[in-house]
């Protein structure tokens, strides 16, 4: 009886994607082992943020001053440039690129099944997470929500060996799709022709295609081109530029226009 | 809270709830390799300590939660855990006379089937294992099986679940 119960969620799970909803509710009840099983980072962390010398502080002040007006000086640049760009969008009839609005996360869980690449985050659609909605840390693009609970998330990692998205190489705009392989350091270009122009240390940024994720956020870098006669297409590897495995503060992207 | 002759079920769901935080626990990507599986080897005692209370459907029920955590195909584990609390039913009496080592070796046959279920159900989405690592959890989890015994029963008797 409960073997056919299950085989008949394992079906309508997996075969027809019937659940979304019910693991969403579900999620709910494991949101609290999460929160706990994050509680001694969480304090560790604390402490770390309490326990801290005054010249400490004063000297990260300090630095952070410095590197602010670093960044300021660079925006002021940036604004002229994105007039500018702007305008050159207006001459070319091309819808305007907004700037995407973000939510800053925390990541709370890893799943514990090391096949699995995916995360658990403290954000859910309480706060606007919706399934679908690209994952971002400080390097790079990270995922994708797959499922949100009320106060909680799950996203899946590009590295996933089921995950694959669109991008194209920053540097003169081929078009590719990179696919997680299941490993946490690697993404796979797939039907690569071995004519490409495409070489090691290109930037793959998403290109939009998919309509998931917004266009130009880095992914990754190429780091191995092999180009072998006998096969159809190059094989092409490429570390993802986000900290996958470290980032703790994460970010959730919505977009506010479609950008094409 | 021991009173006498309480049965203190509450104590069951304790267990599983220490047994879910262990099974969610980060470790790093070497050791999350030889997880044990807490969860299959919590529901094993309390199948084997007491049939009456704990039995298919508890499993199956215990197996969705997991499947959630896990963010693994619904009704993967409840599959598998089903199963392994039917051979657990059918041979609790003999398990209860074994000593340790027989003990730990047909739990290390309920884990390993427990992982093999688990593993077909990962390559309808193909991202199941391709080497024979995926019954590591087995192993250790047999190896742990005396120390999870022990602890448990203590637990039980302390308690007076019944």
């Amino acid at each position: 009886m409960t073997g056919v119960l299950a085989l008949t969620l394992i079906f309508a799970d997996v075969r027809f994607n019937q659940m979304a909803a019910t693991r969403a509710t579900l999620s709910n009840a494991a949101y609290p082992f999460y929160w706990l099983v994050d509680l001694p980072a969480r304090l560790s962390s604390w402490s770390s943020q309490i326990l801290v010398t005054r010249s400490t502080l004063l000297e990260e002040n300090a630095h952070l001053r410095s590197e602010s007006q670093l960044l300021q000086g660079k925006m002021l640049q940036m604004a002229a440039l994105r007039a500018e760009n702007l305008r050159l969008r207006a001459l070319l009839n091309s819808s305007a690129l907004v700037q995407d609005d973000v939510l800053v996360a925390e990541l709370i869980g890893v799943t514990p099944d090391p096949a699995r690449h995916q995360v658990v985050l403290n954000k859910g659609t309480d706060d606007g997470v919706f399934v679908g909605q690209p994952l971002l840390d400080a390097d790079g693009l990270m995922g994708q929500v797959i499922e949100a609970g009320n106060a909680s998330s799950r996203v899946l990692l590009i590295t996933d060996a089921t995950h694959a998205l669109p991008v194209q190489v920053n540097r003169n705009g081929v078009r590719a799709i990179a696919e997680g392989v299941g490993r946490l350091d690697v993404v796979e270009l797939r039907h690569v022709a071995s004519t490409t122009d495409i070489e090691v240390g290109d930037l793959l940024v998403t290109s939009g295609l998919g309509r998931r994720f917004p266009v130009g956020y880095p992914v990754a870098t190429v780091i191995e081109v092999t180009r072998d006669p006998g096969q159809p297409f190059a094989v092409v590897k490429a570390r993802p530029n986000a900290a996958l495995n470290r980032s703790r503060h994460v970010l959730l992207v919505f977009k506010q226009s479609v950008a094409d | 809270m021991s009173q006498p002759g309480a049965n203190a079920v509450w104590v069951i769901g304790v267990t599983f709830g220490v047994a879910f935080l262990l099974a969610i626990f980060p470790l790093p990507q070497w050791l999350a390799v030889a997880r044990p599986d807490w969860v299959a080897l919590v529901l094993i005692y309390w199948v084997v300590a007491l049939p009456q209370r704990v039995g298919i459907f508890i499993a199956f029920l215990v197996g969705i939660l997991l499947d959630v955590l896990e963010g693994a195909a619904l009704g993967q584990n409840a599959l598998a855990f089903a199963l392994v609390a039917f051979l657990a039913l059918i041979l609790y009496q003999r398990l209860r006379v074994f000593n340790l080592g027989q003990q730990a070796a047909v739990v290390l046959m309920l884990l390993s089937l427990n992982q093999l279920l688990g593993q077909w159900v990962q390559n309808l989405t193909s991202s199941g294992a391709d080497t024979l690592l995926f019954l590591m959890p087995a192993l250790v989890g047999a190896l742990l099986w005396p120390l999870v015994l022990v602890l448990l029963r203590s637990v039980r008797r302390h308690y007076r679940v019944s």
